[in-house]
């Protein structure tokens, strides 16, 4: 049973320092998937697109007002490098509407309140891998196909979004271990 | 009106999503047919700073390996000084106050793009027809032969690597000049190539450099490999068959030399005009 000794509503302090986590977070994953996962693919067939794991890991009570633009800004960010205006920014705002549903279906609102973050550590491995995999996949099928925009190419396109899917969740699934806090839930 | 807001905040993230969603479409559509005109690219202040600045080190890490290939490059040019050059002593000719006149030109050129993995390999050059360059012209970089130019854009020309399957050289020994023909292996290495058509005469030695032949669209002597094996697997032609270790190393290509035959327009002239008197 879950025994709550603080209350779930955030304090003052603790906001600041969920908001300083995010930004950090925010840089870092930008740097990453810029400066060291846009020079890897594998046999030009996988590239990782691990920055979404910040959308991913934002809070539970984001409002939505909040969570759209972070989305946007996120993959504006992104186009920014990547030279390509408002295709990741897309993917990403899809990638926000997926994760709405996802939670909205999957965690009830009495038993998991109290989890600030949808972390590995917190909701445990099968909760997360099911939760990689839908939006990762959504937002990597979405990105590519619209990045190709052509039905000649389908095939190709559709075995690199798998692979690359592949390929950032593992290194998600990696990220989620490496920041693995033993916090009991139960 | 109330109902109206009470179901748009129900439904708040389809509403944000469709927002947030529109908006980036507009962008996409708009900048990616005028992205030069945009802002959120690679020329923005910050991005290209951060790339600049990326780019910087990247190249620091790699500045032992320049400076060897640039000394050694020195060391050949020096021994070369000569040897580009055309003896032109006709009598008739000394009023142009000059013995040599110069039948090879060096164009350089920065690889942009390559390949080495695939069956048929092209690589990038960032020069082109406003720098000299023509259709059929050899490329050697300081380590020996590259291929020859198949494309020329306005600023790039692509090149037939030596690593294609239509690629055959006329080569030869460099001790002895017997002659022969040189080309990629089958088996895709890219360090492994084969000479045949070398007549059953010559004594080819292990270890032996394969240099271009006289016969060839580059300057004589320009190397291409080295001897590895002196009876080959592969069965081409009826004569000795070797195989070679090709000299450059092709994935670490960075600077190329075009070379620009100043007689190659006459010889060929001349040689069209043989075919058409038979």
């Amino acid at each position: 049973m879950l025994q709550s000794n603080w209350d779930w509503r955030p304090s003052r302090k603790k906001m600041s320092r969920v908001i300083l986590l995010n930004l950090l977070r925010f840089i870092a994953l930008v740097f990453i998937q810029v400066f060291l996962l846009k020079n890897i693919s594998l046999y030009g067939l996988s590239t990782p697109y691990l920055y979404i794991l910040f959308i991913l890991l934002l809070p539970f009570e984001t409002p939505n007002l909040l969570l759209f633009p972070l989305a946007f800004i996120l993959g504006l960010t992104i186009d920014a490098f990547y030279d390509t205006p408002g295709l990741h920014a897309m993917a990403c705002v899809l990638l926000a509407f997926v994760r709405v549903l996802f939670i909205s279906i999957t965690v009830q609102k009495e038993g998991f309140d109290n989890e600030p973050e949808p972390t590995f550590s917190l909701m445990g491995f099968r909760w997360f891998f099911t939760y990689t995999l839908i939006l990762t996949l959504f937002h990597h099928f979405f990105l590519f196909i619209l990045e190709v925009f052509r039905f000649t190419e389908i095939q190709y396109t559709l075995a690199r979004a798998l692979l690359s899917s592949i390929f950032t969740i593992f290194l998600i699934l990696i990220s989620g271990l490496l920041f693995y806090k033993n916090k009991e839930r139960k | 009106m109330r109902n109206l807001l009470i179901f748009i905040t129900k439904y708040n993230a389809f509403f944000l999503f469709i927002i947030f969603e529109v908006t980036a479409l507009i962008i996409y559509v708009k900048y990616n047919s005028f992205q030069k005109a945009t802002f959120i690219n690679s020329t923005n202040q910050v991005t290209g700073n951060l790339y600049a600045r990326v780019d910087q080190l990247k190249s620091y890490i790699s500045l032992r390996e320049v400076n060897d290939s640039l000394s050694l490059e020195n060391a050949r040019l020096r021994g070369q000084l000569k040897a580009s050059y055309y003896v032109d002593s006709v009598a008739k000719h000394k009023v142009n106050d000059t013995i040599y006149k110069q039948q090879y030109e060096y164009i350089d050129a920065a690889v942009i793009n390559n390949s080495v993995n695939r069956r048929n390999n092209y690589i990038t050059i960032n020069k082109g027809s406003r720098a000299g360059i023509a259709k059929g012209m050899g490329v050697i970089c300081p380590q020996g032969v590259v291929g020859k130019i198949v494309f020329v854009g306005d600023h790039f020309s692509i090149i037939q690597s030596l690593l294609h399957k239509e690629t055959i050289i006329s080569a030869a020994l460099a001790g002895t000049k017997d002659l022969g023909s040189f080309t990629w292996s089958d088996n895709l290495d890219p360090h492994a190539g084969l000479l045949y058509d070398v007549s059953n005469s010559a004594s080819p030695k292990l270890g032996e450099m394969v240099v271009t032949s006289d016969l060839s669209l580059f300057p004589a002597g320009v190397p291409i490999g080295k001897i590895s094996n002196l009876h080959s697997k592969t069965a081409k032609g009826s004569f000795l068959n070797m195989d070679v270790t090709i000299a450059v190393d092709f994935s670490k290509l960075q600077y190329v030399y075009v070379v620009d035959n100043k007689f190659a327009a006459e010889q060929l002239g001349l040689e069209a005009q043989q075919k058409k008197d038979e």
